[in-house]
């Protein structure tokens, strides 16, 4: 009999394992998952309500793709993990054997313990649950307040905006994800949030929010005092590791399920990967816990190797990431802090209007470049990342620019002459 | 569906100017109906005035207030209108599409007054009175217009749609129709030099070329010009931009696909078995067009010697089935039900040419953008030809496919950057999943292979322009910096 492996949860992490692991192996793959019968894009959620996608758009692979690779999918909550019988309970009965067990069960939205956050038509947006009662709380209202400035609630504003719900979007920091972006990017990203008519409310908090008799949320106050009216409260002021069925367990979890390089938790044969999983020590991700799409799909390759007998140790690479806010986007390689550092320098080039920016921060010392920010202009990852990795220095990165240019035909091929007014912030 | 959840129709802000807008086209089909019932024989000139300077004005009304948002991909709603997610409106206007061909091909008696209506316009090009063909054409045109407008402004940031739009406009204007209609006013034969034989098959046809070369030297120079376009200009066009310069550039199917038929171009078939139906049937009718035409010719030298009355009965089962019923009554007809371009994807026996060219000898490609793909499905939803982009995106390939008429959407509604429509050398092109070489496993890239790695000096020359074998470095498998031994 070959090995089973047992997987709970559906996401970029769990799939992307199954699908490895069957490549690699002829083993028995069961994967577990709570909220859908198939796996989709989680970061397509806001298109489904934009009207853009169907829910069936975002299904990345046909429904018949798991059964013709021999992976058998159970829809279903698991209770507990029971790691001295080697067997999970799912929806509190049925007990499912496992070999292997790779726990991906990614995140939950977060809550700090505001008053009234608990209240109707008040929620994050996780999955399509969230998408449900969207729906239903905002049909037909006149405000929507979203709290916390990232990456869920700036497309929380987008979508509201959609259907001409008027947004009033708080944001703790100075300017939007500043802890993330540099000044002028996000200078220019809280234009973009205004020009599409979002009240937005910089260096703002919530203070609570207010119920009306029926226990639904009328009002948010904000740490000025001000009330603000509303019908509807995004809270997307981030995300935790979902583990509540492994916290009971054997397996050791702090933040998250805590893992080593190789995934491997405190107990043999099984492993976390994606959004749930937490290194025990800095340096083996870019951070403890990466909540990304990217790196989900990366952790879950990874461990199938382990998995199959090639134990292999994670490499996260040259970091990248994009995004888009509204109709910017921005795409990030490499290394590149919010505020200037030591031995950093920076050359810089936008067009405000245009809503344009690109950023190239390249060691004081010898000159090589260390990372690009990219807003409303498409580069090449392969490019980027070789040249990073070869530590090309900045004249040479400049002089061949237009290798790296990802832009459609016909538009303006970033060139070196761009940067003849070259600022240095 | 596995899910299931309300979706509440979503509260619109419909405007004084969307309202005019409404008004004036409600105007031009009202006019419409009343030029079919009579007007348009007693009163031509008004009923034209009213029907069509409602529709033109009111079109581009509308048009104007996408500019009141911000320039962008703007598809919201798309999924919950109507019109475009096969409601109640989609399934009228398929059955207005569909009824109007159907009756301009075989009751065309019933249009008689429409016709009439246009009757001026015909005098004034081509110096006779309008016929069906007139009508359609003019219609056809004037779709082909509005609707590019309405492209055009909707991609207002993106200039690859906005140059590709008005080409196709600036070739039905001109090309099917002002330059064919003076052919017929200078008394040469009604030419269209933008369709090639085996779109419009009779140019090669017996019958065809009798009929051109009757017309003396300006007839002999359409044959060969047709003959030197299909045999020689397309596969060399082919092999350096791919099908795109004639499918989402210049054909006049293409283009009323790529402007009337935006709105609806997520209605095609994503699904792998629409995909192998795809294949048999776009090759058969491949088949079917090159074993008429063979059959035709020789019959025609022989005389009917060796084959009889045999090519009649080919010939007129190419033309009904392929040229009427396919191309027109299912291939615009169906636009709202099956998406823009059925007829281009099942049918037409150039865009089968074209993709093979493409396929197997071209230097096209939309090229991925390394590990930057979300799933998030935008490019397979808005691919007219109903290709999967995200099956090949996410694994980060290239796509190479033959139905790909590069109209540059799904590059367009990318959320982040993945997808660009390139030319570039051959090799390396069908690279395979070079995700694993973005977020490699096996790699060591520690800080000693790293630090081995000598500080490269800055490059003495200009700035290069990119080289074939800068491609090959940048898009072959593995052949950067960063290997993968899986
Ligand atoms: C709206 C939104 C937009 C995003 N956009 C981006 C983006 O643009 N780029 C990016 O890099 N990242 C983005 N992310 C983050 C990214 O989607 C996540 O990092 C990624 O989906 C995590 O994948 P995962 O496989 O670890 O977990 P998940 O996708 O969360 O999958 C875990 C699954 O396990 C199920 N599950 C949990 N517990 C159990 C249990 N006990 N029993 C059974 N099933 C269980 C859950 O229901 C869930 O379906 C976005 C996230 C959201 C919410
Ligand atoms: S290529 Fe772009 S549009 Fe297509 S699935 Fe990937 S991220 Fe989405």
């Amino acid at each position: 009999m070959s090995k089973h492996v047992v997987i709970i949860g559906n996401g970029i992490a769990g799939v992307t394992a199954a699908r490895f692991i069957r490549k690699l192996s002829d083993y028995r793959i069961t994967m577990i998952s709570a909220e859908t019968d198939h796996f989709y894009a989680r970061t397509a959620l806001m298109y489904i309500y934009m009207g853009h996608l169907r829910y069936e758009d975002t299904k990345p692979y046909a429904d018949g793709f798991w059964q013709q690779n021999g992976i058998d999918l159970v829809r279903g909550y698991v209770t507990t993990i029971d790691t001295e019988a080697r067997a999970v309970h799912v929806g509190g009965g049925r007990a499912i054997g496992y070999d292997v067990l790779v726990i991906a069960t990614g995140s939950q939205s977060n809550k700090f313990g505001w008053p009234g956050q608990d209240l109707d038509a008040v929620q994050g947006l996780y999955g399509i649950p969230d998408l449900a009662t969207m729906e239903r709380w905002t049909a037909g209202i006149d405000r929507a307040v979203v709290i916390g400035g990232g990456l869920i609630g700036i497309e929380m504003a987008e979508m509201l905006h959609t259907r001409h719900i008027p947004v009033t979007f708080l944001v703790r920091e100075q300017g939007y994800m500043d802890y993330l972006l540099p000044p002028e990017e996000s200078a220019m990203i809280n234009a973009e949030i205004r020009d599409h008519h979002i009240d937005l409310r910089l260096a703002t908090e919530l203070k609570e929010i207010r119920p009306d008799d029926q226990g639904r949320a009328r009002a948010v106050v904000t740490n000025t005092g001000e009330e603000i009216p509303c019908q509807f409260v995004g809270l997307t002021v981030g995300v935790h590791p979902n583990i509540d069925v492994v916290k009971p367990s054997n397996v050791e979890t702090n933040r998250g399920v805590l893992v080593n390089e190789f995934f491997e938790t405190s107990v043999p044969g099984v492993y976390a990967i994606g959004d749930c999983a937490e290194f025990r020590r800095d340096g083996i991700g870019i951070r403890r816990i990466e909540q990304l799409w990217y790196t989900g799909r990366h952790h879950g390759k990874t461990v199938a190797q382990t998995i199959c007998g090639r134990r292999a140790a994670y490499d996260r690479g040259v970091f990248f990431n994009s995004a888009k806010f509204f109709t910017v986007e921005y795409q990030t390689y490499g290394d590149i802090k919010p505020k200037p550092e030591d031995g950093t320098e920076t050359i810089f080039w936008q067009d405000e209007a245009a809503k344009k920016l690109v950023r190239i921060n390249y060691a004081a010392d010898d000159g090589r470049v260390l990372g690009f920010n990219l807003l409303g202009i498409r580069f090449r990852q392969d490019v980027c990342e070789r040249w990073i990795l070869e530590r090309r220095s900045t004249d040479y990165v400049l002089k061949h620019l237009r290798q790296a240019n990802f832009d459609p035909e016909f538009y303006h091929s970033f060139k070196i002459t761009d940067f003849e007014n070259r600022t240095r912030p | 569906m596995d899910v299931s959840f309300q979706l509440t129709t979503p509260t619109s802000r419909f405007g004084r100017d969307e309202k005019i807008a409404m008004a004036l086209i409600g105007v031009g089909i009202l006019g419409l109906i009343v030029a079919l019932f009579g007007a348009g024989s007693t009163f031509p000139v008004a009923s034209f005035w009213v029907s069509i300077g409602g529709l033109s004005l009111g079109g581009a009304l509308y048009i104007r207030t996408y500019l009141k948002r911000p320039a962008g991909i703007d598809n919201d709603g798309i999924m919950f209108s109507s019109a475009t997610a096969r409601g109640m409106l989609g399934w009228i206007f398929g059955i207005v599409f569909t009824g109007f061909y159907v009756l301009l091909y075989w009751a065309p008696s019933n249009l008689e007054h429409l016709i009439r209506m246009t009757d001026p316009l015909s005098w004034m090009m081509r110096g006779q009175p309008a016929d069906r063909w007139f009508l359609y054409g003019f219609l056809y045109t004037l779709a082909v217009l509005v609707m590019g407008a309405r492209m055009i402004v909707k991609y207002r940031h993106n200039r690859y749609q906005i140059l590709r739009t008005i080409s196709v406009m600036f070739f039905q204007l001109g090309f099917a129709f002002i330059i064919p209609y003076l052919l017929v006013l200078f008394n040469q034969p009604e030419f269209y030099f933008h369709y090639f034989w085996p779109l419009k098959y009779d140019y090669l046809w017996p019958g065809g070329v009798d009929w051109l070369s009757g017309a003396g030297q300006v007839g002999l120079f359409m044959i060969v010009f047709g003959a030197v376009m299909f045999f020689l200009a397309t596969p060399i066009l082919t092999y350096f931009f791919g099908k795109r310069w004639y499918c989402s550039w210049v054909c006049g199917c293409g283009g009323l696909a790529e402007t009337a038929g935006d709105p609806f171009r997520h209605l095609s078939d994503k699904s792998l078995k629409a995909w192998k139906i795809e294949r048999w049937m776009v090759h058969s009718v491949l088949v079917f067009v090159v074993l008429t035409t063979v059959v035709l010719w020789i019959n025609s030298a022989t005389e009917g010697a060796v084959l009889g009355s045999l090519s009649t009965p080919f010939s007129k089962a190419y033309g009904f089935y392929i040229g009427l019923v396919f191309a027109g009554v299912v291939g615009v007809g169906f636009y709202p039900i099956m998406g823009s371009r059925v007829w281009c994807r099942f049918g037409c026996p150039m865009a089968a040419t074209l993709g093979l060219l493409q396929k197997f000898y071209s230097r096209f490609r939309i090229t991925t953008n390394g590990g930057q793909c979300i799933s998030c499905g935008n490019c397979s939803t808005y691919c007219e030809m109903g290709i999967d982009v995200r099956w090949y995106a996410q694994r980060g390939q290239n796509i190479i496919r033959a139905s790909c008429v590069g109209c540059g959407v799904c590059a367009a509604v990318c959320p982040r950057g993945v997808l660009k429509l390139e030319n570039g050398p051959r090799e390396g092109r069908y690279n395979g999943p070079i995700l694993i070489h973005h977020d490699t496993v096996s790699v060591q890239l520690d800080d000693a292979w790293k630090a081995s790695r000598p500080l490269m000096p800055p490059a003495q020359e200009d700035i290069p322009v990119l080289t074939d074998a800068d491609w090959a470095q940048m898009s072959g498998n593995g052949q950067g910096v960063v290997t993968s031994s899986t």
